[in-house]
């Protein structure tokens, strides 16, 4: 027979978890292939998790990442000392900036995809269809799962044209379903990079410059996503 | 080059719209939509080309023109979409009322 007092710590355990738990938010990292959205990934999860952890592997071959990959649980905490980056402003300590999220790291959206683009970077015939075609699944996969997440971190190569319409086409369904979005112009430590085009093109959307390789920045992005996306 | 007229967009529903541009697009032309599409059908339309990729047909080039955001209208209407098979359109140049398109010669 259960007891009544062991019932009751049942009960109590319960509704602490229940009062404690808070919900992840669940952020797509969206951007154009090769924009630096796994080395952004990477940098959160070894930043705020496990040095040693990978999301997963960034190359410079375009669409590395043909499956949307979910790392569940990832608590931005900019209060905490940070395993890279010690934030340097010293206005960061004070925010208390908490955030539990699912960083959700998706292959490069892309409106064309062709095999022969891979064989340039030294594939094999064979090699270069399957991964067009893994591809093609993989950008089909990415915007099925904009159905699913609470907000996007678009990123962009602030060496690259940033008005292309896929970047104009995903801010625009975000703004549709009203959701939040921050833009990240990335690859700053790039001597050719002109972050300010990014600004430019999307006045309406906060736009922070980082270097997800490098670091440039970065403490800015966090302490951004902890206010948008909570 | 096809032009569609606004009202020949108004009698078709979303997904006839989009079969009958990727369609024409499969076919070697430069599809020019009046009025435009939305970025729900832009979207919609990247992911049913996605499906038709193949190694004949690499996929498409998409550009719209957008019209002034109006005051009262957060949602920022199209006026002009261009869409064309990838492979035979190196840049859709933009520029606020004109269109010039690059067709390479093979
Ligand atoms: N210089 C510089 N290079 C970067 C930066 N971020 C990423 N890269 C490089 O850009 C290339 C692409 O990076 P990825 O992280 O694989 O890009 P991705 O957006 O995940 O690409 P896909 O998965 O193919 O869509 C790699 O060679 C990275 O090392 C950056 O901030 N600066
Ligand atoms: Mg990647």
């Amino acid at each position: 027979m259960i007891t009544r007092k062991r019932l009751k710590g049942v009960f109590s355990r319960l509704l602490m978890s229940l009062l404690l738990k808070k919900q992840s938010v669940k952020i797509g990292i969206y951007g154009p292939p090769n924009a630096g959205k796994t080395t952004l990934a990477n940098r959160i999860v070894h930043t705020f998790v496990d040095e040693d952890e990978d999301v997963g592997t960034s190359t410079e071959v375009p669409h590395e990442t043909r499956r949307v990959i979910r790392r569940e649980g990832v608590n931005i905490d900019l209060t905490a000392n940070l395993l890279q980056n010690p934030v340097s402003n010293p206005k960061t300590k004070r925010s208390k900036a908490k955030l539990k999220l699912d960083v959700i790291d998706t292959p490069g959206l892309a409106t064309k995809i062709d095999f022969r683009d891979f064989m340039a970077y030294g594939l094999e015939e064979e090699e270069a269809k399957r991964r067009a075609k893994e591809a093609t699944e993989g950008v089909i996969e990415a915007i099925k799962w904009l159905d699913d997440i609470d907000g996007v971190l678009l990123l962009m190569d602030s060496t690259e044209d940033p008005y292309t319409q896929t970047n104009v086409v995903i801010i625009g369904n975000m703004e549709a379903r009203g959701m939040p979005i921050i833009i990240a112009a990335n690859k700053v430590d790039l001597p050719d990079s002109t972050p300010q085009r990014i600004k430019t093109a999307f006045p309406q959307h906060r736009v922070v410059p980082i270097s997800a390789l490098k670091g440039d920045n970065i403490d800015q992005l966090f302490e951004a996503m902890a206010k948008a996306f909570r | 080059m096809r032009l569609i007229s606004k009202g020949k967009m108004e009698s078709m529903g979303s997904m006839e719209k989009l079969r009958f541009v990727l369609d024409g697009v499969k076919s070697g032309n430069i599809v020019v939509l009046e009025g435009g599409l939305t970025s729900e059908e832009q979207m919609k339309l990247i992911e049913l080309t996605m499906i038709e990729v193949s190694e004949d047909f690499p996929g498409i080039e998409i550009s719209g023109y957008p019209s002034k955001r109006g005051f009262f209208n957060t949602r920022r209407k199209t006026r002009l979409t261009v869409i064309g098979p990838a492979n035979t359109i190196k840049t859709i140049e933009k520029s606020k009322d004109l269109i010039s398109t690059l067709i390479s010669s093979n």
